[in-house]
């Protein structure tokens, strides 16, 4: 089976591509980046800011089934086209890992598909690898959980 | 984790991801490998010494001779670091399509 979503990530670099392609149209992909209840929905955290604009910001919120806070996240928007480009950071807050650059890439292929070229950069290559290595064993588990109640309610 | 870091450690170093290309097309000893380098031949025993430590490379006598050979299981598992990286976006983008789908058909 083919891998739906790509990385790549070459040893040594301090960035890294993601690439995926969409049975969606792209004006419907990029909305569900633009549009705060739905971020919510596939990201599985609680979107508590999100300015879909130049100079605009974000804020991003997960607590756990307690209300613990458990993951917290912010960053500010430096282009926002509509259907076409989105260019932002990305800050794990009470975390080592430094401040992303990420550029989201919008395309369209068909009428009904769409792609995603998403270009994340690190402060270095340590901590990219540091940041791919470290949190997923506990991020991964809750994203899953998140999405398998998610998916369990929309059927 | 600590030797895992090591093996990431290992492979950020240019010559040494040289090294372990040429050695994956054909397994060669030490100064066949050194004579591809312009590096010192002590600077690639060293290197040759780390990627054999993190199991990267592994050592066989053949007669006089030790060869080197890629160690196939641990290159697997630095291709793999990315996976859970990779899945969780999957995950996600899996989610994405889902919720969109749904919602072009309200």
């Amino acid at each position: 089976m083919e891998l739906k979503t790509k990385i790549n990530a070459e040893n040594g670099a301090h960035d890294l591509f993601i690439t995926r392609e969409f049975d969606l149209p792209l004006e419907l992909l990029f909305k569900a980046f633009a549009e705060p209840e739905l971020v919510e929905q596939w990201m599985g955290t609680k979107v508590l800011k999100l300015e879909g604009k130049k100079h605009g910001s974000w804020q991003f919120e997960t607590t756990d089934a307690k209300g613990n806070v458990v993951f917290k996240a912010n960053g500010t928007i430096h282009e926002f086209s509509l259907n076409r480009k989105i260019t932002r950071t990305f800050e794990m807050e009470n975390a080592p890992f430094g401040v992303q650059l990420e550029l989201l890439e919008f395309e369209k292929i068909t009428d009904d598909t769409s792609k995603i070229n998403m270009h994340i950069v690190y402060e270095s290559a340590a901590l990219r690898d540091q940041m791919l290595k470290l949190p997923f064993a506990q991020g991964i588990n809750m994203a899953h959980n998140r999405l398998e109640q998610i998916v369990s309610k929309l059927k | 984790m600590n030797l895992r870091r090591d093996v990431f450690q290992a492979i950020a170093d240019p010559t040494r991801r040289a090294i372990l290309l040429l050695v994956a097309s054909q397994s060669m000893t030490a100064g066949v490998i050194a004579a591809n380098f312009d590096t010192a031949r002590p600077t690639v025993s060293k290197h040759l010494q780390i990627l054999t430590e993190c199991e990267l490379l592994k050592q066989e006598q053949n007669g006089r001779e030790i060869y080197y050979h890629i160690n196939a299981k641990k290159m697997k598992d630095v291709a793999d670091f990315i996976e859970p990286f990779r899945k969780m976006w999957d995950d996600r983008f899996n989610a994405l399509e889902t919720i969109m789908k749904n919602y072009k058909s309200k």
